[in-house]
C-alpha cells in the first residue's frame, strides 16, 4: 500500500532522513518511534507531499507519487494529520470537517451557478457524513463553535475528523495524543484503533512506547535519520540500542 | 426636486462602479486573501479595452472598432480577467507581501503603458467620444441617470448575486481555508494554486468589467484615472464595508464614496479658488482618518465577515 524505497532528505549537510525503505501493507497499524530529531516529522512530510525527497522514491499502491504534490496524494487516498493542529481557526468545527470531503460538486465554480441542485443535495449527504464523524469524535457538541475555541486535545479529534471526511485508504498520525489529557487520550486511542478495524492503514508517529504498544503490532524505530531497529514493540522495547538511541548515545 | 433625484442617480450609479470594483477586491483579498493593490491596473484594462473597441474610428490611434457597447464590456471584463490570470500564474506562488509589490509595479505599468502608448491609447489625452449608452436622453438628466442606475444597478445585483452563490459554498469554502492556512488546505486535498488562479482571474474580471462600465459612463478616460489612489480608494471601500462579506463591499462603496463626494463638494464650497487645488488633498485625508476609526472601532468593518461559509449549512439550520 505505502512503500519507500531509498528516501533521503538534505537540508545543507545535515541528513534529516537517510536512506530510508520500508513498506506497510494494506490494513496495517505501523508505529514510527524515535528519539526527537531522528527524521520522523521529515519522514511524514515526504510521505504526505509536504516536501519533496533529495532521494529515492515514495510508492502509494505500487504508483510512484514522490514529485506531486500533498493534494494529489490525498487523491490517491494517503491523507495526514499534523503534530501541532492546524484547524481553520475562524470557520466552525462543523464546516471545517465539511471542507475535507473529497470531490464536491460546489468544489466546481461553474457548478455553483449552474447545478445548485447538485451542490445543495451533496452538501446534505456530506453533513449527514460529517456529523456522524463528530458524534464518533465526541465533538458533536461544538460543531458551530468557530475552531480557535477548541482545546489542545479537541483539535487533535478535529484533526482526525477531518482527515476522515477525506475517506483516505491509509493516514499518517503525527503524535495523535502528544499534549492530551489522560482521559481524552484513552479515547483518541480506541478511536484510531476503531478506524484502523474499518479498514484503513495506519502510520503512527508516538513518542509514549506504551501507546505504540497497546496499538501497533509492528514498529519501526528511526535515529539520525536512519532505520535503526524494526519488529514487534516488546522486542523493540528489550532492544539495547534503541534503548541508547533514546538515552542520547549514538547507535553502536 | 427633479435636479437632486437626478444627481442622486448620478451618484448612486458611480458608487455602484466602484461597488464592483469592491465586488472584485472582496474575491480576491476578502475570500481568498490575495494582497492585490493593482486594482487600478485591471479597471484600467477593462476600460482602455472596452474603448478601443466601441470608439469610432480616429486617424493616429489604433481602433477605433466601433462595436456595440455590450461587446466592449464584454471584452474590457475578459481581458482584465486574462490579465490577472497571467499575473495570477506568474506570482501566486509568492507569499502575500511579494504578490502586492507585483501587482502594484503592474498597475504602474499598465499606467505608464496608457501614458506612453499614445497610437494605441492616446497617450496622455486619454480617449474620448466613448459611446455611452441612452445618449438620446442625454438632453434629460432625470431620465439618462435614472436608465444608468437601472444599468448598473442590474449589473451589480447579477454580479452581487453570482459572487456570494459562488462564495457561500463549498467552492469560497475552500476559498477561506487557503486563505486561513494553505498547508493545511493542500493537505485536505485541496489545490490551492487553482482555486487562488479562479479567485484572482475572476476578480481581475469583475474589476475589469466595472472599469468598462465607468469608462461608457463617463464617456471619456485618461491615464489620470487609473493612479494608485483608485486603488486606496476601493481597498479603504472594502476596509469599511467590512472584508469578506459582498454586502459589506457594496455597503462600503457607497458610503465611502458619500463621504469622497461630500467632502469634495464641501471643499470646493468653502475654500477660496487659490486653495482648491490643494485643498482636494485633504479629501484624501479625511478618507484616511475614516480608515483609521473603522480600524480601530470596528476591524471587522461596518458589517463584519459570516462565520458559516456555506449557505446550505444555514438553510438546512444546521450549526
Amino acid at each position: 500500500m505505502l512503500e519507500a524505497v531509498g528516501v533521503s532528505k538534505h537540508f545543507g549537510g545535515m541528513r534529516a532522513v537517510d536512506d530510508v525503505s520500508f513498506r506497510i501493507e494494506r490494513g496495517q497499524i505501523v508505529g514510527l518511534i524515535g528519539p526527537n530529531g531522528a527524521g520522523k516529522t521529515t519522514m511524514f512530510d515526504l510521505l504526505a507531499g509536504a516536501q519533496r525527497p533529495s532521494a529515492g522514491s515514495i510508492l502509494i499502491d505500487g504508483v510512484r507519487v514522490e514529485r506531486e504534490a500533498a493534494h494529489r496524494r490525498l487523491a490517491r487516498g494517503l491523507g495526514r494529520t499534523f503534530q501541532i493542529p492546524r484547524p481553520f481557526a475562524e470557520m466552525t468545527v462543523i464546516e471545517n470537517v465539511l471542507l475535507a470531503a473529497p470531490r464536491q460538486a460546489g468544489e466546481r465554480l461553474l457548478w455553483t451557478w449552474f447545478r445548485p441542485g447538485q451542490v445543495a443535495r451533496e452538501e446534505r449527504e456530506n453533513l449527514d457524513r460529517a456529523r456522524a464523524l463528530l458524534d464518533f469524535l465526541n465533538l458533536s457538541a461544538l460543531a458551530g463553535e468557530p475552531a480557535r475555541t477548541l482545546s489542545g486535545g479537541q483539535r487533535k479529534l478535529l484533526e482526525l475528523a477531518r482527515v476522515l471526511m477525506a475517506e483516505p485508504s491509509a493516514i499518517l498520525l503525527d503524535e495523535p495524543t502528544a499534549g492530551v489529557n489522560r482521559t481524552l487520550r484513552g479515547e483518541i486511542l480506541a478511536r484510531i484503533a476503531e478506524i484502523n478495524r474499518r479498514g484503513v492503514t495506519i502510520l503512527i508517529v508516538e513518542h509514549d512506547m506504551e501507546v505504540i504498544a497497546r496499538l501497533c503490532p509492528r514498529v519501526i524505530v528511526m535515529a539520525q535519520g536512519r532505520i535503526l531497529r524494526e519488529g514487534a514493540p516488546a522486542a523493540i522495547a528489550a532492544d539495547r540500542e534503541v534503548v541508547e538511541a533514546y538515552l542520547g548515545g549514538a547507535p553502536a | 426636486m427633479i435636479d437632486l433625484l437626478g444627481y442622486a442617480a448620478f451618484f448612486l450609479t458611480t458608487a455602484l462602479t466602484y461597488a464592483i470594483l469592491c465586488l472584485g477586491l472582496n474575491l480576491q483579498w476578502g475570500m481568498t486573501g490575495l494582497f492585490n493593490v493593482g486594482v487600478a491596473g485591471f479597471a484600467a484594462v477593462g476600460a482602455y479595452v472596452s474603448a478601443l473597441l466601441t470608439t469610432p474610428e480616429i486617424a493616429g490611434r489604433l481602433g477605433g472598432f466601433d462595436l456595440p457597447i455590450a461587446l466592449g464590456w464584454i471584452a474590457g471584463a475578459a481581458a482584465a480577467g486574462l490579465c490577472a490570470l497571467l499575473v495570477g500564474a506568474i506570482t501566486l506562488r509568492l507569499r502575500a507581501d511579494y504578490l502586492a509589490i507585483t501587482t502594484f509595479g503592474i498597475a504602474v505599468a499598465i499606467d505608464l503603458f496608457a501614458l506612453n502608448a499614445q497610437s494605441i491609447t492616446g497617450g496622455p489625452f486619454g480617449i474620448g467620444f466613448i459611446p455611452r449608452p441612452f445618449i438620446a436622453w442625454a438632453g434629460r438628466p432625470l431620465l439618462f441617470n435614472g436608465a444608468h442606475l437601472l444599468l448598473t444597478g442590474g449589473v451589480a445585483l447579477i454580479l452581487f448575486w453570482a459572487l456570494e452563490r459562488a462564495g457561500r459554498s463549498p467552492w469560497g469554502r475552500v476559498l477561506r481555508a487557503i486563505r486561513e492556512d494553505e498547508t493545511a488546505a493542500l493537505a485536505l486535498g485541496k489545490s490551492a494554486r487553482a482555486y487562488r488562479l479562479q479567485a484572482f482571474a475572476l476578480g481581475g474580471a469583475v474589476m475589469g468589467l466595472a472599469g468598462a462600465i465607468q469608462a461608457h459612463y463617463i464617456g471619456f478616460i485618461s491615464p489620470l484615472n487609473y493612479v494608485s489612489a483608485l486603488t486606496f480608494l476601493v481597498w479603504t471601500m472594502l476596509i469599511v464595508g467590512g472584508s469578506g462579506n459582498n454586502a459589506g463591499a457594496v455597503v462600503g462603496a457607497v458610503g465611502v464614496w458619500g463621504l469622497w463626494s461630500a467632502s469634495g463638494y464641501l471643499l470646493n464650497t468653502l475654500l477660496a479658488s487659490q486653495y482648491q487645488a490643494r485643498g482636494s488633498s485633504l479629501q484624501i485625508v479625511i478618507i484616511g482618518v475614516v480608515l483609521a476609526v473603522i480600524l480601530v472601532l470596528r476591524p471587522r468593518g461596518l458589517l463584519g465577515e459570516r462565520r458559516i461559509v456555506s449557505r446550505h449549512l444555514e438553510e438546512t439550520g444546521a450549526p
